[in-house]
């Protein structure tokens, strides 16, 4: 057996005090974003999703500028530019898009001017290439507990106000006739989603929180038929891609001549894009099938992500 | 501020930001803002692949940069657009990131394709731009009027005959070119807040398309011109002072359309006939 998991994965993977924070941390970041993307792909707000991890991270160099902490950085700018997004945002999903691309394209501005400021005080090496893409592989522990705590608050706020958004988000008109609060679950949410896009953001970088964010729960919800089977789905693809993914980054090393590991967000992203092809495949055969079967199938996946 | 290599950056400028109105003015009338920033963000991977493999980066800009234009057109026929644009943009990332982990050379060089070297343009990198940029105008000159229909009225247009799909890869492949000559020059974030604030400014302040992306055009240029001067006279980063800017022109143009709005009295047909309800399902 331990011969067999040593072939699998290399010397010393299980030993590895690394390995150990980048699985613990990657799981939890990946259950946090699964859930939280979930509703945002079914809000057709990935953009949205993916712009507050460059918000967030130039509000991270911006606090390193002043001194705070990074963390205070990535929050504060996060939940900022999801309010700036949905004070500018018209409900339409077209202004959404549009509000989304003016706080992103003024929070890259400053981004440029803070590591400019950076690297000419001479702290910040290798900075830019640390915000494009993070590593998972240099978080600390003490990282872990951070995140593990907002992430538990965001992912609390979510449950609070999973009903009415779930019904504002499949069919905002009925939500409205009902007086649920269409504006309200909308802010609320986009500021569950800022905490959560800033702390994937700040512990695995802005490339791995937009991947797990989005790959995952897209992935589930081509193929799962009730919203808490998404859920869950997009859990279990999302700690999969992330533990299969370290492992083989860790691997790597041992591929080739050259000793070179490749980095552990390009297996993680590849593992993810390849999952959602999958579905989208299988989905898309499904629904052929079902197409040539003369019994109409009443509740497959459409209506969820419509 | 006027001479010597400070000529180069006045003319690409120019360029870009003429290319990036016409072609932007499209980008925001379609809602495909995630798109514009994903493609010339996607593309950068495709300058750490050429730097790896030791050719041009115009090239590897290109290869990249198409590939993510027709990756998002084929997949998002069937999919949700916008998860298959985020899809697309971390592989593309992703692949980025193996290649830098294969190259140590190419270090410095990531922010300056990131955020723009304007003001360090040669003159014999004038020629493609120019080249690329009459291209793309070109293409959308010939496009005009189904790139029009099929953005505000997509029934109208597929009766018409035009097919919304063909329409919707050509136009990813004219941002995808706008891109490739930009990236280099303005960086591959930047362009993005040029394709985005000042078109959406100009739709502020008026309706009539040609007359908006007339608009377009004036403020893309401004905020440039006015992000090179600043950039000069202070030593700050250009892309600084173009993604406020940028930022800045759309927030008057917002401001403006909420003042005249309140002095028509409640609005009526203000909002009407400038954004028929054609968001994407």
């Amino acid at each position: 057996m331990h011969q067999l998991l040593t072939a699998v994965s290399g010397p010393g993977f299980f030993a590895s005090p690394q390995v150990h924070t980048a699985a613990s941390i990657g799981a939890v970041v990946a259950i946090v974003s699964a859930v939280t993307g979930v509703f945002t792909v079914m809000r057709g707000q990935s953009f949205a999703g993916h712009a507050l991890g460059d918000v967030s991270a130039a509000g991270g160099s911006g606090a390193l500028l002043i001194g705070l902490t990074p963390l205070a950085g990535f929050v504060g700018a996060g939940i900022a530019g999801a309010g700036v997004m949905d004070m500018i945002g018209v409900q339409r999903l077209r202004g959404r898009d549009l509000a989304t691309g003016i706080v992103l394209g003024a929070a890259l501005g400053c981004s440029a001017l803070f590591l400019y400021l950076g690297t000419t005080s001479g702290s910040a090496t290798g900075a830019t290439q640390q915000i494009l893409f993070g590593s998972i592989f240099t978080t600390t522990p003490g990282t872990l507990t951070a995140v593990a705590i907002l992430g538990a608050l965001a992912l609390a706020s979510l449950a609070a106000i999973a009903r009415p958004l779930l019904l504002a988000t499949v069919s905002p008109d009925i939500a409205a006739a009902r007086g649920a609060p269409v504006r309200l679950t909308g802010l609320l949410f986009m500021l569950a989603l800022a905490v959560s896009v800033a702390l994937s953001a700040l512990a695995i970088g802005a490339l791995l929180s937009t991947a797990l964010l989005i790959g995952p729960p897209a992935a589930a919800l081509r193929l799962a038929k009730t919203v808490p089977g998404a859920l869950v789905t997009a859990c279990l693809t999302g700690v999969a891609a992330t533990w299969l993914g370290i492992l083989l980054a860790y691997d790597s090393y041992y591929w080739g001549p050259g000793h070179h590991s490749l980095p552990v967000s390009f297996f993680i992203v590849a593992i993810i894009f390849a999952t959602y092809l999958a579905a989208d495949l299988l989905a898309a055969r499904g629904a052929r099938r079902r197409a040539a079967t003369p019994v109409t199938g009443e509740a497959d996946q459409d209506k969820v992500t419509a | 501020m006027f001479s010597g290599f400070m000529t180069n950056a006045w003319a690409t400028a120019t360029i870009v930001a003429v290319v990036a109105g016409v072609v932007g003015y499209f980008v925001v009338l379609r809602g495909a803002a995630f798109p514009a920033h994903a493609i010339p963000k996607g593309a950068f991977a495709g300058a750490a692949g050429a730097a790896l493999l030791g050719i041009s980066t115009l090239i590897g800009l290109a290869v990249f940069s198409l590939l993510g234009a027709l990756a998002i057109g084929t997949l998002g026929r069937r999919g949700r657009n916008d998860v298959v644009t985020a899809l697309t943009l971390v592989m593309m990332l992703a692949l980025g990131a193996a290649f830098l982990s294969r190259t140590t050379q190419y270090e410095p060089e990531i922010y300056s394709l990131l955020f723009g070297q304007i003001l360090g343009v040669s003159t014999t990198q004038i020629l493609p731009i120019a080249a690329l940029g009459a291209a793309c105008i070109g293409a959308t000159t010939i496009l005009y009027r189904p790139l029009t229909l099929s953005s505000t009225v997509p029934e109208i247009a597929e009766a018409n005959g035009i097919r919304g799909y063909r329409i919707e890869i050509t136009f990813l492949i004219v941002v995808a070119l706008a891109t490739t000559m930009t990236v280099p020059v303005t960086g591959a974030l930047l362009i993005f807040s040029l394709m985005i604030g000042p078109p959406a400014a100009a739709r502020s302040f008026t309706s009539r398309p040609a007359l908006a992306m007339a608009l377009s055009v004036a403020i893309a240029l401004v905020t440039v011109w006015a992000a090179i001067a600043a950039s000069y006279q202070y030593n700050w980063p250009i892309g600084f002072f173009v993604g406020t800017l940028a930022a800045l022109s759309y927030g008057i143009g917002r401001g403006w359309g909420a003042w005249r709005r309140t002095r028509n009295g409640s609005g009526q047909a203000a909002e009407l006939p400038r954004q028929p309800a054609t968001d994407r399902a």
